[in-house]
């Protein structure tokens, strides 16, 4: 299935049963230069809309919330280093977590790209 | 110089210019003011460090103070500050603090006597924006009726920082040679009069320059053509300063604060030390000689998380012991970084403390300041 965005600028996109997590171009550019991002354990299970991590630009600290409900089964290790690669490449290797849903048809109260796109537009 | 926009904030001269250029804006100090243009914080503070940038601090306050001579402004102006004043060589700039009856600081500002014999009896202001209108109050309250304090509404203030602000200022200013650190001087820029001040917030080289509202977009524009310039944002500023060590007011020091608590004790004059006659002299000087209760401290963070404004200082065992007042993350250091008050007992440099970010300590040193060395101008020995 093609990638599923919040009303939160968080981005999903389904691979076999679990769904990479991250934050949209928007976001990073709202945010400007991300220094941190503070990701969740492994293992650790996420209600929808719960905070699922932080991001922090050199202004703010920003909560980045599941968009679908989930358990966590891998987080992007390399954004420890690299927080950078969150505006370098906010929807590519700048994902932030990868979920085991608990109900895939949370995702379907998710808007598509051209959805979301207008969305932006009114902001 | 500032005029009132429809959803009540002011600009400065320039505002058009910083749209102009894809300036994000925000509301400070009751202006709307750029936080960062299209390339970002970072880009913009490592042009500061490595080149030069242009910040628009138009919204500062700048004041005179007007008397019948030198002697009775600059002494009016020491009974509210601790600085020597009356020794204030002309076209020499201060550093000082507008205190309290109690040693409070009500706000923090540059002082300048002007270049010639004719304007004696005048001092230059340049005040925090959020606090014009506290200072400009308390200036009318407790001057004495032979000196005056007239805002200069009509004027606007550049920054030129960074290690190539020389050098490009050089190219529009005749005869601009070597202006000494903390020095004003009036001059012309191409056509346009100003005043250069060699001064600044971000702990480089670099200069303060004040003109008429009128001739800041040619000046700004005329700068930012320099191959060297780039437009900077209040975020770099802030950066800027936090890794310079310096403090922000409403921040790192208020009315609550005493500038022996706050490490400014560079501020107070030695000769007003051994006067005393400014407010709160006596609680300042028995803080300077005894050492204050509690003290401003830098803190090194170990990881990458930021720690920000209001963060809990604790000590490794978990004891809470101050708080934050300045926080983030810094481009130079490459680290984040922070200041804050603890007890005086805690302040000593290599300190082992911790930072409660999210309900987590964060291992933390308290570390001299500033963060990144000052390389402020210094004229070379003959």
């Amino acid at each position: 299935m093609s990638t599923r965005y919040s009303r939160d600028h968080e981005w999903i996109r389904l691979e076999g049963d679990t769904a990479v997590v991250g934050i949209t171009t928007y976001a990073q550019e709202q945010l400007g230069d991300v220094v941190y991002v503070e990701l969740p354990e492994v293992g650790k299970t996420l209600a929808k809309g719960a905070e699922a991590a932080v991001v922090e630009s050199v202004k703010a600290a920003s909560e980045v919330f599941a968009p679908v409900g989930g358990e966590v089964v891998e987080v992007n290790a390399a954004l420890g280093d690299e927080p950078a690669t969150v505006n370098q490449s906010p929807e590519d290797a700048g994902w932030f977590l990868k979920l085991k849903l608990s109900d895939k048809s949370e995702l379907d109260g998710l808007m598509d790209a051209d959805a979301y796109k207008a969305f932006v537009d009114t902001l | 110089m500032a005029e009132a926009v429809s959803n009540d904030l002011m600009e400065t001269p320039l505002a058009g210019l910083h749209r102009e250029l894809g300036a994000r804006m925000v509301p400070f100090a009751g202006y709307s003011m750029p936080v960062q243009y299209p390339t970002g914080i970072i880009a913009e503070h490592n042009q500061v460090r490595d080149s030069a940038g242009l910040f628009d601090v138009s919204h500062m306050g700048q004041a005179c103070l007007v008397g019948p001579d030198h002697e009775t402004t600059a002494r009016a102006l020491e009974a509210l500050t601790p600085g020597d004043f009356v020794n204030l060589g002309r076209g020499r700039e201060r550093y000082t603090l507008l205190l309290t009856e109690d040693g409070g600081i009500i706000d923090d500002m540059m002082v300048t006597r002007p270049v010639s014999v004719d304007d004696d009896g005048r001092l230059m202001l340049v005040v925090n924006a959020a606090r014009k209108d506290v200072d400009y109050a308390d200036f009318r309250a407790r001057l004495p009726a032979s000196v005056t304090l007239e805002p200069m509404e009509d004027r606007a203030l550049l920054a030129l920082q960074g290690p190539a602000a020389a050098k490009v200022l050089a190219r529009h200013v005749a005869d601009f040679g070597e202006p000494g650190f903390m020095t004003v001087r009036s001059a012309s820029f191409d056509d346009v009069s100003c005043d250069i001040y060699r001064s600044g917030y971000t702990g480089e080289d670099g200069f303060e320059l004040s003109m008429a509202a009128d001739d800041a977009e040619a000046i700004a524009r005329a700068l930012l053509a320099e191959p060297e310039v780039g437009p900077i944002g209040l975020g770099a500023r802030d950066s800027l300063r936090l890794e310079a060590g310096l403090c922000l007011y409403g921040h790192d020091i208020d009315t609550t604060t005493t500038p022996a608590e706050a490490d400014l004790g560079f501020a107070i004059a030695k000769r007003r030390r051994e006067e005393g006659g400014f407010p709160g002299a006596e609680r300042i000087l028995r803080e300077l000689a005894d050492g204050p209760p509690r003290k401003r401290i830098g803190l090194m963070l170990d990881g990458r998380a930021p720690a920000r404004e209001g963060a809990h200082i604790k000590t490794r065992d978990g004891r809470h012991i101050g708080d934050v007042t300045s926080g983030g993350f810094a481009p130079t250091v490459g680290a984040p970084i922070a200041m804050g008050y603890v007890n005086a007992e805690f302040a000593e440099d290599g300190t082992g403390l911790a930072i409660e970010v999210r309900g987590k300590d964060l291992p933390a040193t308290v570390t001299a300041m500033p963060f990144v060395p000052h390389r402020y101008f210094r004229k070379r020995k003959p």
